[in-house]
């Protein structure tokens, strides 16, 4: 039992880094390669999410595995197979081949610095894998080398380097809190500031959640904090976008989530509570506004990746059993969809060969082979059942619907459906158009551009229409691994 | 809590270096001559090597000398010569656009350091440590926080923008010896290196946005919106 785990973690953290050792070495079929890391890691990733039911350090107290961290170390893993599907298709487009391994390259050591971080035991290894993750995706963002990539690379990594670094303030802060109660050496680990947290001065636990909750805030895409988040998401090339978007946003709100967990466990948590659930209406509240007014097919997704961030900040700040098993069904679910969405993003803005929504017409005659997949995936973005999100927001909003947070639950409930009406509006007017207006010249994407579009669309489906039980159980786990009362 | 005796005489020594740190802040918040920036950034490194030195010799925690040793290799030297050699390929030597005048700068910088002291005094109420020695260290990690923020806001080229987020880190770094100096050594360590490969990367991007948008001004960057 105890080995398996530890084949997994190793298969997980190892796999990617073949892929970066071909792709920089052999060069020659450096996609293939590292589609078959990430098939690798998502085999590893499924693997070991019925073993993490005991929180367990691993490789010399380097690496933990909790229900929590393999939950995310699952929607990394997912959106990197399809990302690394969609890839294949999507960078045949790419007017420069010969820098293809150097992507690849840079792809897979982006998931493994997700992947890392997720699994890291220790508070300051943490904060070092989102930094890493920083500074790999960067040059990813820029990849296209365009006027308009660089400047959204260049923001990106100034934004979050020096949001980040409050969330290292805050690292020292909970240490320096820690060592009241330790003494002057000792190890900050997940378990050990959960043991710690309410013999540590409340003051400082509350101080570190704070600067926390801002630094991962940035990198997570909560308002105010997102200004990096449409750049760089609309600027990289699609397969990217999704793992932004996907993976990295769950990564960050892990570690918020985890410091928030301490901070009930200590008995502090109404102020923490309170504060994440302002910061995710605030989010909801201007992807909401962005939206309706977006003329980026790309910039739409973003502004949608912010929201979505916001209403799984929602379901954390309301807490209990129902509202963390929401948010983390709605981490898995928006992981699925908006890879989906940036898929098909991708391929309407090769076919288009532009960004603008109000160039894109005719959508189903252009791309007859994802066109629908990509409208359905919009619906469910938007909430609307019987997809995943549907469920998982409605769990939020059951979360919410008590009577000292009613009000936001209500509010929530007006966004939403502004959202709904907004994101589809700009799907109407895509996909209307004549018969006789002319076709786009750009390339259609292959079948590998189309079936992870697909496959996300089974899984969002399968999400909707039945809950695992066992998923029930697993989430009250991890509820209660929070320090929330089942 | 602080966890080593400090005398009067070592409490002033900590003193002098932390508040000679926040002073070379301020030197580059009011220059405007981009080598200025990296001299006093060099320094502020080494009077924080300084520090670290110290506080081995008083704690005990001799591991502290070999992150003195690295502070003083790494950002005394490795990092501003890298800068340098950045700033001389792009050939731009002073900020050309000021959001504000340097004398309006410096008094904002004086606000933001007041505001820390009252932050740093009421952590330290809260807490009930009474030491001046923490009030002190977290006065400047703070002050020297907020400067580089400030930085950050008033300065346009993109290796002030550098040098701001490196000052930030060297204002907790400053603050984490003195408050925590017991911090496992791998941590530092790999903070390090982790600084040393964020420099590289932004040298890298510096290159390609003097190559691709023909500025290294913020002031250009401005395609994106809404």
């Amino acid at each position: 039992m105890m080995m398996h785990i530890d084949l997994y973690l190793a298969v997980l953290l190892l796999a990617p880094v073949v892929a970066i050792f071909w792709a920089l070495l052999v060069r020659r079929g450096s996609a293939w390669v590292n589609l078959l890391a990430a098939a690798a890691v998502t085999i590893a990733a499924l693997l070991l999410l019925p073993q993490s039911g005991t929180p367990r350090v691993a490789a010399d107290g380097l690496l933990y595995v909790d229900r929590l961290g393999a939950w995310v170390v699952l929607c990394i893993a997912l959106v990197y197979l399809l990302a690394s599907l969609h890839a294949v298709d999507y960078m045949r487009h790419d007017p420069e081949q010969k820098r293809k391994p150097m992507f690849y390259a840079l792809f897979a050591g982006f998931a493994l610095a997700m992947l890392a971080a997720s699994l890291a035991n220790d508070l300051g290894v943490y904060w070092i894998g989102i930094e890493m993750t920083t500074l790999v995706s960067t040059f990813l963002v820029g990849y296209e080398r365009q006027v308009e990539s660089l400047e959204a690379a260049w923001k990106y990594i100034i934004i979050v380097s020096a949001g980040l670094s409050l969330a290292l303030l805050g690292t020292v802060i909970l240490y320096w809190g820690g060592s009241f109660v330790l003494g002057p050496t000792y190890t900050l680990n997940w378990l050990t500031l959960q043991a710690i947290a309410a013999k540590m001065p409340a003051s400082l636990l509350r101080l570190g959640f704070f600067l926390a909750l801002i630094g991962y805030g940035v990198k997570a895409g909560l308002a105010p904090m997102h200004t990096w988040l449409p750049d760089a998401h609309s600027e990289g090339p699609a397969p990217v976008s999704a793992m932004l978007s996907g993976a990295l946003l769950n990564t960050a709100m892990l570690g918020i989530v985890r410091i928030l967990g301490a901070t009930d466990i200590a008995g502090q948590g109404a102020w923490p509570h309170r504060v994440l659930i302002g910061l995710g209406l605030l989010s909801v509240f201007v992807g909401a506004m962005f939206i309706v007014r977006q003329r980026g097919i790309k910039r739409l997704m973003a502004y949608s990746s912010v929201e979505h961030m916001g209403v799984i900040a929602l379901g954390f700040g309301f807490g209990g059993p129902l509202g963390i098993a929401g948010a983390l069904y709605h981490m898995l679910n928006h992981s699925l969809n908006k890879s989906l969405m940036f898929f098909g993003a991708g391929n309407a803005i090769h076919r288009f060969r532009t960004h603008q929504m109000s160039s894109m017409r005719n959508m189903v005659r252009a791309l007859p082979r994802s066109a629908w997949i990509w409208l359905a995936g919009a619906i469910a973005i938007t909430g609307a059942p019987p997809f995943g999100l549907f469920r998982s927001e409605l769990a939020i909003l059951r979360a919410g619907w008590h009577k000292d947070t009613l009000v936001v639950a209500v509010l929530l409930l007006l966004l939403l459906i502004v959202i709904f009406v907004g994101f589809l509006n700009h799907f109407r007017a895509m996909y209307a158009g004549s018969p006789e207006e002319p076709l786009p010249d750009g390339p259609t994407p292959g079948w590998l551009g189309v079936l992870p579009m697909v496959l996300a669309l089974l899984g969002l489906l399968v999400l909707g229409l039945w809950w695992p039980p066992v998923l029930q159980t697993w989430f009250a786990g991890i509820a209660h691994s929070l320090g929330t009362a089942p | 809590m602080l966890h080593f005796a400090v005398s009067p005489v070592i409490a002033s020594i900590f003193a002098l270096l932390a508040i000679g740190s926040l002073v070379l802040s301020f030197v580059m918040l009011g220059s405007r001559w981009l080598k200025d920036y990296l001299h006093a950034f060099a320094l502020q490194s080494w009077l924080i090597a300084g520090l670290s030195a110290t506080i081995a010799w008083v704690t005990g925690f001799h591991e502290l000398y070999y992150v003195a040793v690295l502070t003083a290799l790494f950002r005394g030297l490795v990092l501003p010569w890298l800068l340098l050699r950045i700033l001389r390929r792009l050939h731009v030597d002073r900020e050309l656009h000021e959001v504000v005048q340097p004398a309006t700068a410096l008094l904002l910088g004086a606000l933001l350091v007041i505001f820390a002291v009252v932050v740093a005094y009421r952590i330290d109420q809260t807490v009930g440590i009474g030491a001046q020695t923490v009030t002190t260290a977290l006065t400047v990690m703070l002050s020297i926080k907020l400067i580089g923020f400030l930085v950050l806001v008033i300065r346009r080229e993109a290796v002030s923008h550098v040098l701001g987020i490196l000052q930030i880190e060297n204002g907790i770094f400053l603050g984490s010896q003195i408050l925590v100096p017991g911090m496992p050594m791998m941590i530092e360590l790999v903070l390090l290196f982790d600084l040393l490969v964020a420099v590289a990367c932004f040298g890298v991007l510096v290159r390609y946005l003097a190559g691709v948008v023909g500025a290294t001004d913020s002031k250009a960057l401005r395609r994106l919106t809404g």
